[in-house]
Parts: structure tokens; C-alpha cells; sequence
């Protein structure tokens, strides 16, 4: 009897910790044991300065995806965003995206416009149609440096 | 060779070397004694998870409060769920879950190695060709190196809670800004870290314990019986709690 309810208190306590690390690791740490769902694709910016793996991808203010790597493409200098989205999301070959900040010093993300063609990106396919970050150090010293002229 | 001032501590640390070493192929086969790893886990595991529940819970309120006071001076209390989830994972739960598990565990582990050590049943043990490695101290390592990461999940999970609890509902944030922060800023390389934090503490706190009080018969000064168990157990929890604050400095260092 003894050894049941030792055998009984250790399966519960197991129980609880594997039930927390499995909350922390799913709904927070974005770990998918079954594997994603979600396709590929590819962005092209001139800058992404400021943007992160992890970063979300937003379809008319709805979450649809996330940034999953940002790499430099050696031959034009342009940074190559790998984007994951969710595969109910069909966006056209002229989709725009491009990057914005959540409210003034907030994270970057990439917004996605979506375009008027009958060509759907295929998973994997690149969107040329960009627009990089918005820099307000640049913004401001063009108000100031410009406005003379 | 002489025992100098120099060669001692060496000399100390090399022990405990050979001690794990020793230890590590019982390690690898944790299941030769399935009913002494159950009692322990029911002893490490089972019987901390009160107070670490405790102990979390008010710890996630003390963060929420604090980083609370501060962020609604920049108007920045949406953040509050990032800055409680990001503190208690990557640093707050691990460290505290292992200096509880030290002094409810460690302790405990160490003077009962020490009595062992002192009233010669190690010794009676090996006339006995039982190996005190497999039989005594390896059911010790594995329901630790289980039950530490386990309760430093549910100090975090109890923890966020209490800071949900401080945040929503003593001081109207939306639950969906709490929860919803938070998901955005702990990635799983911040529950890696958890993890990793966990498993070396876990490692640190039963392998100095335990060898403290199993090897105190050959330590630079000699501990017998009740007040070199007593000396021997003070030594081993200062000594394994300076190592896991110290490990910890090294993990975050590596990992962010």
C-alpha cells in the first residue's frame, strides 16, 4: 500500500511537470514536435535592418506567419528573408511586403499587401515586390537636410 | 607528494573527478534499480512540489509587481507578459528551483551519505560485494537529473500564473496583452536555455551533495561522525550553491 501511493505521488508529480514543460515549450517556445504545416517563401529587401528570425508576418493586421532565417544574397547585397505562412494563405505574385514597426520603438514585422494577379506564389517561390525598413534617423534628416530646397 | 597549500584543493577537486567518473556507467543504465529511483524521485520530486509551487508562485507576483512599478512609467505595461515570462525562464525558475532542491534535498542527501560514510555501511556494503556506486548513489543521480528539470517546468508554469494573477487581476492588463507578450518575446531557444540551466544544476547539486557526504572520510580534514557530518553538510550546500550560481553565469554567458 505504502509503495502504490509512493508510486501513485511521483506518476502525479511527473505528470504535472511533463503537462508545464510541455506548455512552455509549445505555446511559448513555438517548438512544433509535428512538424509545421506552414510553406515556404522567399522576400528580397534592399535593407532589412532591424528585422529578426521569429519576427511575424501580418495579412490585413491578422498573424498569418513568421520569419524563420534572414540571410545576405552575396551577388546583389540584398537581404533574402525566408518567411513561413500558413497554407490557407494564398498570396498573389504581385503581393507587396513590406517591413513596419509595431507602434514607434517596437519590433520590426513584415506586412504583406496583397496584389490584384491570377498567379499564386508556389511554396518556395520568391516576392520581389518589396518595400524595406523605414528609418527614422533617415526620415528626420531628410526633413532636415531637404527642406531648404 | 606533500600536501601543500596549493596541492589540497586540487587534489580535492580531482576526487571529486574520479568520484563521477567511477559513478557514470551506473548512469547509463538507470533502470538495474527502478524501485530505489521511484522512492527517490517521490522523495526529490513528489515532496518539493509544495514548496516549489510556493515558492514560484510568489516569485511570479514580486516580478509582476516590480517590473509593473517600472513599466508604467515609459507607458509600456503591455510588456509586462515578456518581462515576467523572459525573467522566470531564462534565469529566475532554474536558479531558484536549484538553491530549494539544495537545501530541501541536497542537504539531506549529503548528511545521509555522511551517517553512511560514518557509521561504516559503506563499508559493510562492498564485504557484501555490493557496489555502493550502483547501489546507493547512481538512484540518487538519476531521480535527480528527472525531478530538477520537472520542478524548475513547474516553477515557471506557477510562476507566470502568479505573475497573470498580479497583472490581470489586481491591476486590469488584458489577459490577452499578458499571454500575448509573452508568447511574442520567449522563443525556444529561451526554453532551451531552461532546459540546459536545469539539467547542469540538477548534475551540480546531487554530484556535490552526495559526494560530499559519501567521500568526507578522505577529505583534506577528515570528517567522523555527528560533527563532521554536520561541518561536512554546511560545506556541501555552500559549495553546491556558489557552483550553480557560478554554472549559471557560464550557461547564460554561452547561450544568449
Amino acid at each position: 500500500m505504502g509503495n502504490f501511493r509512493t508510486e501513485l505521488g511521483v506518476g502525479l508529480f511527473m505528470l504535472a511537470g511533463l503537462a508545464c514543460l510541455f506548455y512552455l515549450a509549445v505555446r511559448l517556445g513555438d517548438f512544433e514536435p509535428f512538424g509545421s504545416a506552414r510553406y515556404p517563401l522567399e522576400a528580397r529587401f534592399v535593407s532589412s535592418s532591424g528585422l529578426k528570425p521569429g519576427a511575424f508576418v501580418e495579412v490585413g493586421g491578422v498573424r498569418v506567419g513568421r520569419v524563420t532565417g534572414i540571410e545576405l544574397d552575396p551577388g546583389t547585397y540584398e537581404s533574402r528573408v525566408h518567411l513561413e505562412l500558413d497554407p490557407e494563405v494564398r498570396l498573389q505574385e504581385d503581393a507587396i511586403a513590406s517591413i513596419r514597426t509595431e507602434g514607434i520603438i517596437g519590433d520590426k514585422f513584415i506586412k504583406i499587401t496583397p496584389g490584384g494577379s491570377d498567379e499564386i506564389l508556389a511554396p518556395g517561390d520568391v516576392m520581389f515586390e518589396t518595400e524595406s525598413s523605414i528609418s527614422l534617423e533617415e526620415l528626420i534628416s531628410k526633413y532636415i537636410f531637404e527642406s531648404d530646397n | 607528494m606533500s600536501r601543500g597549500p596549493l596541492s589540497t584543493p586540487v587534489a580535492g577537486l580531482g576526487r571529486f573527478g574520479l568520484y563521477l567518473a567511477l559513478l557514470a556507467p551506473h548512469l547509463l543504465r538507470p533502470w538495474r534499480q527502478p524501485g530505489a529511483v521511484l522512492r527517490q524521485l517521490h522523495f526529490i520530486g513528489a515532496r518539493s512540489v509544495t514548496v516549489i509551487a510556493v515558492a514560484g508562485g510568489f516569485v511570479g507576483m514580486v516580478v509582476a509587481l516590480q517590473f509593473h512599478d517600472t513599466l508604467v512609467r515609459f507607458g509600456a505595461v503591455g510588456m509586462l507578459g515578456a518581462a515576467v515570462g523572459l525573467s522566470l525562464i531564462r534565469e529566475l525558475a532554474p536558479v531558484l528551483t536549484a538553491l530549494i532542491v539544495i537545501g530541501r534535498v541536497g542537504s539531506a542527501m549529503c548528511a545521509e551519505m555522511g551517517i553512511m560514510r560514518s557509521d561504516n555501511q559503506v563499508d559493510a556494503l562492498e564485504c557484501m560485494a555490493i557496489d555502493p556506486y550502483g547501489y546507493l548513489l547512481a538512484p540518487r543521480f538519476t531521480a535527480t537529473l528527472i525531478a530538477v528539470p520537472l520542478l524548475t517546468a513547474l516553477f515557471n508554469v506557477v510562476g507566470i500564473g502568479g505573475g497573470w494573477f498580479v497583472g490581470v487581476v489586481m491591476f486590469d492588463i488584458s489577459g490577452g496583452a499578458y499571454f500575448g507578450a509573452m508568447a511574442d518575446s520567449v522563443l525556444g531557444r529561451d526554453v532551451a536555455m531552461d532546459l540546459v540551466k536545469s539539467i547542469v544544476f540538477a548534475l551540480v547539486i546531487v554530484w556535490i551533495c552526495t559526494g560530499k557526504g559519501f567521500l568526507m572520510h578522505l577529505a583534506a580534514r577528515p570528517a567522523f561522525g555527528a560533527e563532521g557530518v554536520s561541518r561536512t553538510t554546511t560545506e556541501a550546500v555552500v559549495a553546491a550553491s556558489i557552483s550553480v550560481l557560478f554554472a549559471d553565469y557560464i550557461i547564460s554567458a554561452l547561450m544568449l
